[in-house]
């Protein structure tokens, strides 16, 4: 790598030729504030607050300071830069007073206090009101949807607009008009519930502030626990096990699967389950779907449809391929479709007495809650889903005690799954998971340990694709995540250029480790930590040490299907388990 | 500035349709195509509604959001269309010292039109103009051209008598 010299504060540092001030500073440990910044994905030098002062070389002198925006101004060998001057200082706090002067400053209440980068910026600076307060805009909060913007509080900084648009390839929000009328909005200022939004939540995590969130439920989940009459239970995705540990101050990729639990029975639910056992259920449903697909020639590439926001995506960009969709439900909806039909039969129970809840790391599966064709038993599968920062405040409003918690398991019957299962959570999972099972019903015999590492289909990337010989047949595969990357996919496949019988897409980038319901971490944070790969290291780690690790193996899974389903995509597990798509367009 | 959203239905002809994509057609795969897509658009349809901006966002693959931040942003294009009479009202400073202020609301309330939109029927325009360089006669008005000089309120009825 080219290396230049550059003076950060009187101190001399090699730093890689094309570096930012912003990443030399941050090389030499260095803080310079941000607020618009998100790396990769918003670098536009707008909210000013990362202002630095830097004189270049002019020939053989150096030349005259003045002010630059950190984060887009590129090191020249011999540059003086320093990021902390009274000058810097005084701009900075401007720029945020003029942020704050028309700022809905509703800070007790907000859903992102002490979580908020304009707060603490604030707080750093010592700034407490503006001298500016003048003319302010009021906006309606639009609440339509399970993505809910609150425009009073938005500082137009773009990271939403830029994640929405590049990285998950949609673009539903944007700025409309100019100047001090500009807001972050939808087309004809629409509500975000009337575009193709796919309620992927990417733009909340985005977010700095709290002109993002999502529809919060847990409401509805305490008073569930407070009616006597309910039977009120709890399924948690395998990734939310790897990422509540956040939302009580532990690093990211800490495991906390025993103190969750244990939160959530103190939390006073009658049971509380793991959705690993239906992420194998769905294994099961949709590798045998498969394997008929190909052996009678249906419709692929067979597409997964565990993702909701990604079976929108392809509902809204791809309506002419939703026949490729697998129709398994996602392990959600089926573990709610399970508790209501098998379970509430077994128990004696009225389906409708029970309340379904699901703890998951995503905003869409809010909106999978409602759609068509998901009441197995008369009445909607899942009651409430709420996510991973969801859980977290129940758990901090009901004043336990997370951290000091002593592990606890999960309840029967629904306490056994696979580490195939636990690894849906990252991108890449439900590929390998699906392959150690069709490899064994289409070889014909079990897999021995070292063959159930498919290593090529895991990883960050944003597109994988592999290619296993199993038998006498050739399967080609590939793995997409974040909408944006599983659009680039979709166009080879139909151009021609990629020839694969099964694909995994999940729309946030990562997986749902990574998901829009996940803990929010300051850009600072995603500067230099790869959230996706930290996270989903839980989740492989779990695998590495799990005897379980295949989802056919489950036998919780063993006994449905004796007990109930009979075999895999039979009648009945058709009715109960997989579901319809809807060709939305644009 | 903040545009008004369009209030007048839409009665696009299948010539005009034709037309428009032949302009998109014109500039496909051009870098930076939108403006001059959105200006000959507007030379089209006298405006950019909803149901435009809809056929060039499925036609260029840019998404709706963003060709409506481009249209709101800009002044040069209107979401409504001038409407049969279309009244202007110079809002530059001589005129607006003299009252101008007064003579815009007047006509707003009279026709019940906001500033910066047309009535549903499509017959009636508003617009605040700026200087019109007839800075002797403020305060100014013109409607479809015709200009009115030193104006006062109570005019406006008079003037709008003559446009019905």
């Amino acid at each position: 790598m080219d290396m230049i010299n550059v003076k950060i504060n009187g101190k001399t540092y090699s730093v890689a030729k094309g570096s930012t001030v912003l990443e030399a500073a941050k090389a030499a440990k260095i803080d310079i504030p941000t607020l618009c910044y998100l790396k990769d994905i918003n670098e536009i030098g707008a909210c000013r607050l990362c202002l630095v002062e830097v004189a270049e070389m002019r020939g053989p002198a150096l030349g005259p300071w003045r002010m630059v925006t950190a984060c887009v101004y590129p090191c020249t060998e011999g540059m003086e830069i320093k990021t902390s001057t009274p000058k810097i200082t005084a701009s900075r706090k401007m720029n945020l007073e003029l942020l704050l002067s028309n700022h809905d400053k509703k800070c007790l209440s907000c859903v992102r206090s002490t979580n908020c980068e304009l707060q603490t910026l604030c707080r750093e600076y010592g700034v407490e009101f503006s001298r500016f307060d003048g003319a302010t805009q009021e906006y309606a909060i639009d609440d339509h949807s399970p993505i809910i913007r609150d425009n009073n509080k938005c500082v137009l900084c773009r990271r939403c607009v830029a994640t929405c648009a590049k990285v998950q390839g949609i673009g539903v929000i944007g700025a409309n008009n100019r100047g001090f009328d500009t807001y972050i909005g939808s087309t004809f200022g629409i509500n975000l519930a009337d575009t193709s939004c796919i309620n992927c939540g990417q733009c909340i995590v985005a977010c700095p502030v709290g002109a993002l969130y999502e529809r919060d439920d847990t409401d509805k989940v305490f008073a569930a626990i407070a009616d006597p009459s309910k039977h009120v239970v709890i399924c948690t995705a395998p990734s939310v096990r790897a990422q509540i540990g956040e939302c009580f101050g532990y690093e990211p990729g800490t495991d906390c699967e025993g103190k969750m639990v244990a939160a959530l029975k103190a939390l006073g639910f009658d049971g509380v389950y793991d959705m690993n056992l239906t992420a194998d259920l769905t294994i099961v449903e949709e590798a045998t779907e498969l394997i008929g697909r190909i052996q009678n020639k249906g419709v692929l590439p067979m597409i997964t449809s565990c993702s909701p926001g990604w079976i929108k995506f392809c509902e809204h960009y791809f309506p002419e391929m939703t026949e490729n969709l697998s129709t398994c439900k996602s392990p959600q909806q089926m573990f709610g479709a399970v508790v209501k039909t098998y379970y509430a039969q077994k128990m004696g129970w009225d389906p409708k007495d029970i309340f379904f809840v699901s703890a998951i790391p995503c905003t869409a599966k809010k909106f999978e809650v409602g759609r068509p064709d998901q009441s197995a038993a008369g009445v909607p599968d899942v009651d409430v889903a709420i996510t991973t920062r969801e859980v977290g405040r129940m758990i901090q409003k009901a004043g336990i005690d997370f951290k000091n918690l002593e592990d606890e398991k999960f309840d029967d019957p629904f306490d056994i799954g696979s580490s195939a299962g636990a690894i849906f959570g990252a991108t890449g999972g439900v590929m390998e998971a699906a392959l150690r099972y069709a490899a064994e019903i289409i070889l014909g015999r079990k897999l021995e340990k070292k063959e159930l590492d498919f290593v090529e289909v895991r990883g960050t990337e944003g597109i994988k694709t592999a290619s296993y010989k199993l038998g006498d047949l050739t399967v080609n595969v590939a793995v997409a995540s974040s909408t944006g990357k599983a659009k680039e996919l979709l166009n080879m496949v139909k151009e021609g250029k990629l020839d694969v019988q099964f694909i995994e897409i999940m729309a946030c980038p990562g997986g749902c480790v990574n998901g829009g319901g996940q803990p929010i971490q300051p850009a600072k944070v995603r500067m230099d930590k790869d959230l996706r790969a930290i996270r989903a290291g839980v989740l492989y780690n779990d695998d590495a040490n799990e005897t379980l690790r295949k989802s056919q193996d489950n036998l919780a899974v063993q006994v449905l299907y004796k007990e109930f389903f009979g075999e895999p995509n039979s009648h009945k597990a058709h009715e109960v388990l997989h579901t319809k798509y809807i060709k939305r367009g644009l | 500035m903040k545009k008004k959203l369009t209030t007048v239905e839409f009665h696009g002809t299948p010539e005009q349709e034709a037309a428009l994509r032949a302009v998109i057609k014109k500039h496909a795969g051009e870098k930076g195509a939108m403006m001059p897509i959105l200006q000959e658009a507007q030379g089209i349809y006298g405006y950019l509604p909803i149901e435009v901006q809809r056929i060039i966002s499925l036609e260029t693959g840019v998404s709706m959001e963003e060709i409506f931040g481009i249209a709101s942003f800009y002044s040069q294009f209107k979401l409504n269309p001038d409407g049969k009479y279309a009244i202007a009202v110079c809002l530059g400073t001589a005129c607006y010292v003299k009252g101008s202020g007064e003579v815009i609301e007047e006509i707003s309330k009279q026709l019940n039109v906001p500033v910066g939109s047309t009535s549903s029927d499509g017959k009636y325009s508003v617009e605040a103009t700026r200087c019109l360089g007839a800075c002797g006669l403020a305060p100014v008005m013109t409607v479809n051209g015709e200009v009115y000089g030193s104006l006062k309120k109570s005019d406006v009825a008079t003037i709008l008598a003559k446009y019905v």
